[in-house]
């Protein structure tokens, strides 16, 4: 049966929204949940230790990385706006910008976590605040490199002329993934170097 | 069967029969929903004969005092891999496989909204689960406690920190039911986006049928509960080799925020379970009662209600640990506020039945054992979310017994009367009326035998894990009773699942719609063709097929 006899009506498509767009807020949903836990471990764990470093010794707030990761949206916005309307070259710089800005915010954290390593002796085995700064911190790293990584195949996809404007859509999908990753940062700084400090 | 003048093509798509190795190969690569649901529900039911067998193992073990049929350590590796298999293995699987099967057809769509992370999806969690049974051969625990993890289901810390569990049994645990957890991650992203962005026209959101409502909402609730789960094993996984101290109590870490992690997933994980079950029912009862579902629009509210309330109950788990009075209340009251939209629905379904003309073919009568049977589990669950109460029996059989109750008198129930309902549509043939009844029957009195009777022994003190008891604590004939009541199950089990074999083969070819029912996929061909619907379906109502069917007295009208 294809066309089952409509009794009423002209039966339109109802509006349905992008299967991209529930698909990544669906994944950030559960990521959501996930960054919860870790914040919920960290937040119990403030003020347990009775040895090792604490936040406020050895924690430096670090401004300037994460002004470079939260601009970063901003640019990709841009970036969004140029497929949008088709303006390709427009599109490759400012998506190249929000990759170097989320290249140096992860080299900011490698600095951060040199410096805690080697001259405050903070690891994830010291102590309490060690395990949850590192898991926490570590596991928002890990999603700015996934984040990175997507935003690379499409920069190569950008320069070899792949990506046309009708691709637009998926650019949003990841546009959206990488907006919740400068979220969850906003949400680990307050309680890393504010709240814990 | 069903009488309808209406042509409805029977799909005589004739397609060359590759070679075996074609075949095999077709069902490995594919990424038909179809497919990837038939293997989801076919590994589901291998697993669960498995598990039965380490529930009878066990059964056999405390049929009387003072046995030693099985090693204390093996006691606790067949527990822990019972739970854990039937959770995560039977259950999550065949549920999804449902899932994946029903709700394109039953949206008028082509496939799942991403048919490529679907397969992906199942071949992570099918792998995972043989990973985790690989720990039998592979794991290496304390010597003498074997191979297999040994620590319940719920794995609690410190017990499973590196110090009081050597060696790699937990970890085949925990980086099996993370991949499996995060296959289940990628089906419900699958299912959402699915039901919200593939349907059919005319299809609005109050015609879907529940069926898709309740795996929407079910997908929605994985997403928030297998995440606390996967976070916290990857904790463990950090404490265990990273030497990290989330849980290590020796370095000021908590086991109670293991327990915490574990039931903040694992409550909504039962609800998870126990809602595609309602899905079922919604379907089934309507058919076979000869009447519309009462109270559509309540029975949307209701599962999305108790999905958000199941969030807030997670330490009726916790009882004895030594929360506050005033979380004890809490979660008390909770527990207790879930039951009301629950009770909604068993009201609705009692209402569906209600001036129907009830047909007792096989999937009414699991559906109708589901009723009952579910409405006396909620009944127990209400009274162990009384604290003082449950600081009683926290950890005896009674609460073995009261999800057990759920598990398989309503979950694993309403499973069966599915598959009876839909094995038609995915092979084209009927399942045998005939030993359906003897399945039927023998699962009932199996599992009344068993059930029912555990309660006592939980009453009466008989505490959970442990692998034998002595003589003098009157537990010995009730238990006795329960072990025969289980191998009546496993019996009836047998039969069922010669049923499927013998009928595959043999059984009297189905038609499209072989139960008169009123959803899109019973408009296809038994079974469909691989794309579903040979032009997209355009509905006006709840019920396409009995618009179809009743031309002069459609549902469109009052739609």
């Amino acid at each position: 049966m294809g066309s089952a006899a409509i009794q009423h009506g002209q039966a339109t498509q109802e509006w349905q929204p992008s299967k991209g767009t529930i698909g990544m807020t669906c994944l950030i949903l559960a990521e959501s949940a996930i960054f919860t836990i870790f914040v919920v471990a960290y937040l119990f764990y403030i003020g347990r230790d009775t040895s090792g470093p604490t936040p406020k010794q050895v924690l430096e707030i670090p401004w300037f990385y994460s002004v470079c990761l939260l601009s970063s949206s901003l640019f990709i916005v841009l970036a969004e706006h140029a497929i949008e309307h088709g303006k390709m070259v427009a599109f490759r710089i400012w998506w190249l910008v929000t990759m170097t800005l989320g290249a140096i915010f992860l080299y900011g954290t490698a600095a951060e976590w040199r410096k805690l390593i080697v001259e405050d002796h903070l690891t994830i085995s010291t102590n309490l605040f060690g395990t949850t700064y590192y898991a926490l911190v570590g596991l928002h790293a890990s999603h700015v490199i996934a984040g990175l990584l997507m935003m690379t195949v499409t920069a190569v996809f950008s320069l070899t002329g792949a990506l046309k404007p009708a691709h637009a859509r998926r650019v949003k999908t990841l546009a959206l993934y990488w907006h919740f990753v400068d979220a969850v940062w906003i949400v680990v700084f307050t309680v890393v170097y504010w709240i814990g400090r | 069967m069903a009488e309808t003048t209406i042509p409805i093509p029977s799909g005589a798509v004739t397609s060359e029969r590759g070679t075996y190795l074609e075949t095999i190969h077709s069902w490995i690569v594919t990424v038909d929903h179809k497919k990837l649901g038939i293997m989801y529900i076919v590994y589901a039911l291998l697993f669960l004969v498995v598990a039965g067998v380490e529930a009878l193992l066990m059964r056999i073990q405390l049929s009387a005092p003072n046995l030693h049929f099985l090693s204390p350590q093996t006691f606790n590796r067949m527990f822990t891999m019972h739970g854990t298999t039937m959770v995560f293995l039977v259950g999550m699987m065949i549920l999804f496989g449902f899932g994946n099967y029903l709700i394109p057809l039953m949206i008028g769509a082509r496939d799942m909204a991403f048919p490529r992370l679907n397969a992906f999806s199942f071949w992570l969690s099918a792998f995972a689960g043989l990973l985790l049974y690989f720990s039998f051969i592979g794991g290496s625990g304390l010597p003498g406690t074997g191979t297999a993890p040994d620590v319940g289901w719920f794995a609690y810390a410190p017990l499973t920190e590196r110090a009081f569990s050597p060696g790699h049994t937990i970890d085949y645990w925990t980086v099996a039911i993370l991949a499996n957890g995060i296959g289940s991650i990628g089906t419900s992203i699958n299912i959402i986006a699915t039901v919200f962005c593939m349907r059919c026209k005319g299809m609005t959101l109050m015609r879907l049928p529940l069926l898709a409502w309740i795996y929407a909402t079910m997908s929605f609730l994985t997403l928030l509960a297998i995440s606390p789960l996967t976070a916290a094993q990857a904790m463990l996984m950090m404490d265990r080799y990273l030497g990290a101290h989330f849980f290590d109590t020796q370095a000021g870490g908590s086991a109670i925020l293991w327990a915490h992690f574990f039931w903040i997933f694992g409550h909504p994980e039962v609800y998870v379970l126990v809602l595609p079950a309602f899905g079922f029912a919604n379907e089934i009862i309507p058919v076979f009662s000869r009447k519309a579902i009462f109270g559509y629009p309540a029975m949307v509210s209701a599962s999305v209600g108790i999905a958000f309330i199941s969030l807030s109950v997670w330490a009726h788990h916790m009882f004895t640990i030594g929360m506050t009075s005033y979380g004890n209340a809490f979660f008390t009251l909770s527990t207790m506020l879930v039951s009301v939209p629950t009770g909604i629905k068993i009201f609705n379904w009692l209402a569906t039945l209600w001036g129907g003309r009830i047909r007792f073919q096989t999937p009414m009568l699991f559906a109708i054992g589901f009723l009952f049977q579910f409405l006396i589990a909620g009944l127990t669950g209400i009274m162990l979310s009384v604290s003082a109460w449950d600081w009683q029996l926290h950890n005896t059989y009674f609460v073995v017994a009261h999800f057990h109750y759920v598990l398989v008198g309503a979950i694993i129930f309403m499973i069966f009367s599915a598959l009876y309902y839909w094995y038609p549509k995915m092979t084209g043939r009927m399942l045998d009326e005939r030993m359906g009844k003897w399945h039927f029957w023998l699962m009932v009195i199996g599992f009344h035998m068993t059930f029912d009777l555990m309660h006592i022994p939980g009453l009466l003190g008989m505490p959970r894990w442990i692998y034998t008891y002595g003589a003098d604590r009157g537990w010995g004939t009730l238990n006795m009773l329960v072990s025969i009541g289980g191998f009546v199950q496993g019996i009836a089990i047998l039969i069922f699942v010669f049923n499927m074999v013998w009928s595959y083969f043999k059984g009297p070819h189905a038609g499209p719609d072989p139960w008169d029912a009123w959803t899109l996929e019973w408009s296809t061909a038994s079974p469909p063709p691989s794309y579903n619907f040979s032009a997209e379906p355009v509905v006006a109502s709840r019920r396409p097929l009995w618009d179809l069917k009743h031309p002069e007295d459609p549902d469109s009208a009052f739609d």
